[in-house]
């Protein structure tokens, strides 16, 4: 099959992609397949692709653009095969404001939250509306962006004197931040593969320093995680049964992971689902395929398959 | 259950190594490297100034008549004919040197690394400036030592403040200063200041470790005296042809005293053996041609006084409310601050969204100082790029102003 890897583009997790993709590249080429990369930020996507067409293109594209639904909605035009997640449903679990609010309809559970508009603050005054989430969340609480990835522009806030320069932090990234409660307990990755959707093993993440910054996320050794997470089988059932459903509800497709937290009282808490999950040596798609046995050209294989039949 | 290790040698690198980690200000410099980015955040030297044809020439004459020696292993110490010419681009501002003293090293990045590998040890205080050339704070870095931040002012280090510490029972092992032109704060240090901090350390017995690689990137005003004419027994002095020629030639040096030169020599040979014959060989022939390096550093450093003057113009269109910058007479950063609610790191993302990248301040503090502060480059970019860069940076600032105030602020 003729594959072409999209990778790179103009985010700050630029990097990010392209270690993926080259791994991504070389587990495609040992399975025989014809797999090129091409970066939007260097040559333009759509003439690259009729150029040098392809079967399936591989979104490995982070942040805005690649998973935000742009490129697939791109794809769907020029009528090319994709992995992953569809326009809309990329659309929504990109944008935490939507996701959140779809994750609670559908009764998942996920940490109680506001929304903070960069508009609203510039245009409609809000900022008085600061106190009221402080109010409403509690401290500590996390402070986000709504549209970004690998925890750039998070702040953990544990004083109210600190939520405006959080936000404001926060809004440096997207166009709205979102203000949630902190909820403390055992960060896993629920990753999922196939058509339909198969849970691979839960991944338990320990960063050194406490925290799954950007740092611990991409330095080999600053964050210990074990495979499958070390949880009694019902809390384990319960974080696949959460897991599963913010999948269904969020409407991922092919390959995409759920981030949670289990408290203390063993609840588990999802945080956000992902449509374009690392694949470099430090991430957590790539680890939980190997607890479940499965090589990186397997894990490729199973997502190629899936994405065919799509 | 497996643990899964990332990284089989987690438990085996060496203390030092703690604070290698990936950080989220390189992840946002690899999309300020794209073109559409105005990059006022590396320093990198405008060598498309550079003649290519007599670059060529000089590169091929090497190879021609001097291939078996360009590429072969060399000195340590580095080729004496390429020392003699070192020494007469030190003369160009009043130091007198012995080639005999000079060690050749890569780029003075590794003078750094071998000043620290000689005078460190885990715990050592070294004064450096605040801010500091943040590429000297990771070499000193890596051999564990406590930094003692001295802050400057328009007139370089406060003198003063490194004298108080001293009262205060400090030892430093030695003073890192880059007294012109800084890297970031583009400020130089007067020669009242140069007087005082030459006398103080000589009292004190603390050598001082002078890194020049911008003094003779002046665009106006006479040069102050370097702290190594000042006191030659008690200064090392570094310097590059970064510069004023290229900088991937790699060609830096020391100037010492013999003693140390000798332990230079060492660790450089352990450390790799020799600098590279071939460039050693065409930086030599280089500055053999006086009319050639001369008049190429005339128009790099017309070049660079035009860039700096319309940043700083620029500046003062576009950031006149909000900030405050410095007025480098040379060399090529200017250092701006912020009100002190504004943060550069957390601002570099969208920063980077609207075309224009810089470095955020704390980078140059070994403290975590620096949060409302940025350094700008000027000398890579065109003017028209800078000026298209400095009004970006003033649009989102003001943008960012406006929200803060929104915030209650």
């Amino acid at each position: 099959m003729r594959i072409a890897i999209i990778a790179g583009g103009r985010t700050p997790e630029r990097d990010v992609s392209l270690r993926g993709a080259h791994r991504i590249e070389t587990a495609l080429a040992s399975l025989g397949h014809d797999t090129w990369t091409v970066d939007p930020a260097e040559r333009k996507l759509v003439e690259t692709l009729r150029e040098r067409p392809a079967d399936l293109c591989w979104l490995a594209l982070h942040g805005k653009e690649g998973e935000d639904g742009t490129v697939q909605r791109l794809l769907d035009l020029e009528q090319i095969a994709y992995t992953g997640t569809r326009a809309l449903e990329c659309e929504l679990t990109f944008d935490k404001v939507l996701a959140k609010d779809v994750l609670r309809r559908a009764n998942v559970p996920t940490p109680d939250w506001v929304v903070i508009e960069g508009s609203a603050l510039r245009d409609l005054g809000a900022g008085a509306s600061l106190s009221t989430a402080v109010d409403r969340i509690g401290l500590p609480c996390v402070v986000k962006p709504s549209r970004s990835g690998s925890a750039l522009g998070v702040a953990i806030v544990e004083r109210a004197a600190d939520l405006a320069g959080a936000v404001m932090a926060a809004l440096s990234y997207s166009d709205a931040a979102i203000v949630e409660q902190r909820v403390s307990g055992t960060e896993i990755a629920a990753a999922a593969i196939g058509a339909p959707l198969e849970l691979l093993p839960l991944v338990e993440i320990a960063p050194k320093d406490g925290v799954y910054d950007y740092g611990a996320r991409y330095t080999a050794g600053a964050t210990d995680y074990w495979a499958p997470a070390r949880l009694e089988a019902a809390t384990a059932a319960a974080a696949s049964d959460a897991s599963l459903r913010a999948l269904d509800a969020l409407g991922i497709g092919s390959i995409g992971r759920v981030d949670l937290i289990v408290d203390e009282a063993t609840q588990p808490w999802v945080l956000e689902g992902n449509v374009s999950p690392g694949m470099t040596d430090t991430s957590l798609v790539p680890m939980a395929a190997a607890a479940a046995g499965l090589t990186l050209s397997q894990l490729c294989d199973r997502i190629i398959q899936a994405s065919d039949t799509a | 259950m497996a643990e899964f290790s990332i990284d089989r040698f987690v438990d085996r690198y060496a203390a030092r190594a703690a604070g290698m980690t990936a950080s989220e200000v390189r992840a946002l410099f690899a999309v300020a490297s794209r073109p559409e980015v105005v990059s006022l955040a590396g320093g990198m030297p405008f060598v498309q100034a550079l003649p290519d044809d007599e670059v060529a020439d000089v590169a091929r004459s090497v190879l021609a008549e001097q291939g078996d020696v360009a590429l072969q292993y060399g000195g340590g110490q580095g080729s004496i004919g390429l020392r003699e010419r070192l020494v007469m681009l030190m003369a160009e501002e009043d130091i007198e040197a012995d080639a005999e003293d000079v060690v050749v090293t890569t780029g003075a990045q590794q003078a750094l690394d071998l000043v620290g590998k000689l005078f460190i040890d885990p715990g050592d205080v070294i004064a450096v400036e605040a801010p500091a050339y943040v590429g000297a704070l990771t070499a000193f870095g890596a051999y564990q030592p406590r930094f003692l931040p001295i802050e400057i002012d328009d007139d370089g280090m406060i003198v003063e403040q490194l004298e108080q510490a001293l009262v205060r029972g400090e030892r430093p092992t030695f003073v890192y200063t880059v007294p012109n032109f800084g890297n970031p704060a583009g400020v130089t240090m007067s020669a009242g200041r140069r007087r005082h901090l030459v006398a103080l350390c000589r009292e004190a017995s603390i050598p001082i470790v002078e890194d020049n690689p911008y003094g003779l990137l002046r665009f106006e005003d006479e040069a102050e005296p370097c702290l190594r004419s000042l006191d030659p027994e008690n200064v090392i002095y570094l310097g590059t042809v970064s510069k004023t020629f290229s900088p991937g030639v790699r060609v830096g040096w020391a100037l010492a005293e013999q003693s140390v030169v000798q332990r230079l020599v060492l660790a450089k040979e352990s450390a790799d053996l020799c600098s590279s014959n071939l460039t050693m060989l065409i930086t030599e022939r280089w500055f053999s041609d006086d009319a050639l390096w001369r008049g190429t550093l005339a128009g790099l450093v017309d070049a660079y006084r035009s860039r700096r003057d319309a940043m700083l113009d620029a500046l003062e269109e576009h950031l006149d409310d909000e900030a405050v910058w410095t007025h480098p007479g040379g060399g090529f950063y200017v250092w701006v601050t912020v009100p002190n609610w504004l943060d550069t790191k957390a601002l570099l993302a969208a920063a980077v969204e609207r075309q224009v990248a810089y470095v955020p301040g704390t980078a140059f503090y070994p403290d975590g100082r620096g949060a409302n502060q940025m350094r700008l480059a000027f000398c890579y970019p065109t003017e028209e790029r800078i000026r298209d860069g400095v009004a970006r940076l003033g649009s989102l600032i003001h943008d960012e102003t406006d929200l803060y105030r929104s915030l209650g602020g």
